[in-house]
């Protein structure tokens, strides 16, 4: 039997990603991709596939997945996440070999947004201008350009085997430092007053409820807008902090469009756009400005990390029992804040 | 205006907006595709894409492979001759049916234009439009040289989901929808064509720079081609002009 992960149940927003769909931007498609694409990174090459194969996201929704046919090597990272097999905790990072018949289950832990659940091998299905990347939006990607849901069958191929013990993945990469977030101001900031930038820097925003994969609303101040809201469409990067006419910011992610009409008042660099990303409503988080030069350093330093790759080592043995523990203790408790 | 030099704003260190003017104008949008033609032809290493737009182009680059200060060196040492990107490469004509049953927001823009439904029908289709830039979803072209009777603003509030091939008018530009989405623009019209299909190679027909012209058809052509469109075929025309 050919192997296959058969989703047993999906919240919304879980959807099929890879690096993202590329040279369509000025025919008008997005380029989706993962919100997260250091984390992205550290499945994709734990599971031992090539880092441009497509990834499970999982959302604040969670998922479960049911091995089929063969045993299949998974690889997960992403946020502090509930990793459990067959009801065993495992690290929020692990590398496992699901086997035949085995339940793979990946929910919202204590923090962060998004998780990656690779495959060793790759997702057996067709590429859409030549991406495997899921828009809902516009319908393309993924299996039927849809988010996963239950009873879907996700074939792969290509499949290498991974040791049958878990492996913690260690990618120093993951843990977040609690700074704020860098950004390059621009490319519309003199669009507002200096009192609105110097406000943008000092607000401690908050992640609004109103946040998905095109964008994150925020919420904490009204940015004044100094020449109108309504600029002459042009481009727009990953990242970029858009500033419609009601004067509350908009970050801009992984679904945006490739063009919008408002003003832009900074852009977040790209090696700090994985931790916004990762923040979930009601987290708060606070801006401040580097130069072209710093953001580049950043982003080198980021990738030479990433290209050291991740460590894998034994997953700790007492989860499973500190697992049994705290069932026999709290009961159910230790589930009340996810899904 | 057209800016006597071309601006280069930062929208992070990953990508370059180039700015040449602050409107929607054919001269200024030639500099855009003229930019945009020279790095397609021979661009530096790490130019990932560019995107057009009515007055810029964004440039994404990997800047661990290319520097800024490099790319914009090379962006101004790009010095079209006059008159580069003005000249259309091809000029298409899409057929475009403006029976009231399809157009379903003709009565409400016609009323607010104070014009019949027919003026607006023959208006629209007497010009020659430039397909300006893309953007909104796949396949949505945005078209300038909108006749001025036919300026109306956007809605304030989006209409539901288009009818796929929506030919739409707004904001004082003409639009060609694809797939539906909703929209703060009217729909006056609709086109069998399908301006973004997959499998269909291309699966986008018009160039940016391109120029448009809309043909009138009757509802029953407009089955007829629609039907065509369904297997794959290209029912607009396309001439090539250089």
């Amino acid at each position: 039997m050919s192997a296959r992960l058969l989703v047993r149940s999906a919240g919304p927003g879980v959807t099929l990603q890879d690096a993202g769909r590329r040279g369509h931007l000025r025919f008008g498609v997005t380029p989706a991709g993962p919100m997260d694409a250091g984390a992205f990174a550290a499945a994709t090459v734990a599971a031992g596939a090539r880092p441009d194969v497509a990834a499970i996201e999982v959302s604040l929704g969670g998922v479960e997945l049911e091995a089929q046919g063969e045993a299949i090597s998974v690889a997960i990272a992403g946020g502090a996440f509930e990793v459990r097999c067959d009801g065993r905790k495992l690290p929020s990072a692990c590398a496992l070999r699901l086997e035949q018949g085995a339940r793979l289950s990946v929910r919202p832990g204590p923090a962060g947004a998004w998780c990656y659940i690779a495959v060793g091998g790759c997702f057996d299905l067709p590429k859409v201008l030549g991406s495997l990347a899921t828009h809902t939006r516009s319908q393309l990607g993924g299996l039927d350009g849809r988010a996963l849901r239950a009873g879907d069958v996700l074939p792969i191929a290509h499949l290498s085997t991974a040791p049958a013990s878990p492996q913690q993945i260690l990618a120093p990469w993951l843990a977040r430092p609690d700074a704020p977030v860098r950004v390059v101001l621009g490319p519309q900031d003199d669009y507002f007053t200096s009192r609105a930038i110097k406000s943008f820097l000092a607000t401690t925003w908050r992640v609004s409820a109103r946040s998905d994969r095109m964008a994150y609303g925020l919420e904490g101040a009204t940015l004044e807008h100094g020449k109108g809201h309504d600029i002459v469409s042009d481009g727009v990067a990953l990242g970029a902090i858009q500033v419609p006419g009601d004067g509350r910011p908009l970050v801009l992610m992984a679904d945006r469009q490739p063009t919008g009409g408002y003003p832009k008042i900074a852009n977040v660099i790209g090696a700090d756009i994985g931790a916004v990303a990762q923040l979930r409503p009601g987290q708060s988080l606070s801006f401040a400005a580097v130069s072209i030069e710093e953001a580049t350093a950043a982003r080198r330093a980021l990738r030479e990390t990433i290209a050291k790759g991740a460590q894998l080592v034994a997953a700790p043995g007492d989860l499973s029992s500190e697992f049994l523990l705290s069932q026999n203790l709290i009961g159910g408790v230790s589930d009340a804040g996810g899904g | 205006m057209l800016y006597a030099r071309p601006r280069c704003l930062d929208a992070g260190e990953a990508a370059l907006t180039v700015e040449f003017g602050d409107s929607v104008d054919p001269a200024i949008n030639a500099r855009v595709l003229a930019l945009d033609a020279a790095l397609r032809q021979s661009a530096p290493p790490g130019v990932l894409e560019t995107v057009p737009t009515y007055r810029s182009l964004m440039i994404h680059y990997d800047p661990l492979e290319l520097s800024r200060t490099a790319l914009v060196a090379y962006v101004e040492s790009i010095e079209p001759a006059p008159g580069t990107g003005l000249e259309p490469s091809a000029r298409w004509t899409i057929p475009c049916c403006y029976d009231p049953a399809l157009a379903e927001d003709v009565a409400i823009a016609a009323q607010q234009l104070a014009l019949s439904p027919e003026r607006v029908a023959q208006l629209h289709a007497s010009a020659d439009y430039r397909a300006y830039m893309y953007g909104f979803a796949p396949g949505w072209c945005y078209l300038g040289g909108l006749p001025a009777p036919l300026a109306i603003a956007r809605r304030a509030v989006p209409r539901p989901p288009t009818p796929p091939g929506a030919v739409l008018i707004g904001g004082g530009l003409a639009l060609i929808g694809a797939n539906p989405m909703p929209t703060g623009w009217y729909v006056i019209a609709r086109t069998p064509e399908r301006l973004f299909s997959l499998p269909r190679d291309p699966p986008f027909l018009i160039e940016v720079g391109d120029v448009v012209r809309f043909e009138s058809i009757d509802a029953a052509t407009f089955a007829t081609l629609g039907a065509r469109a369904a297997r794959g075929e290209i029912v607009a025309r396309r001439a090539t002009l250089r």
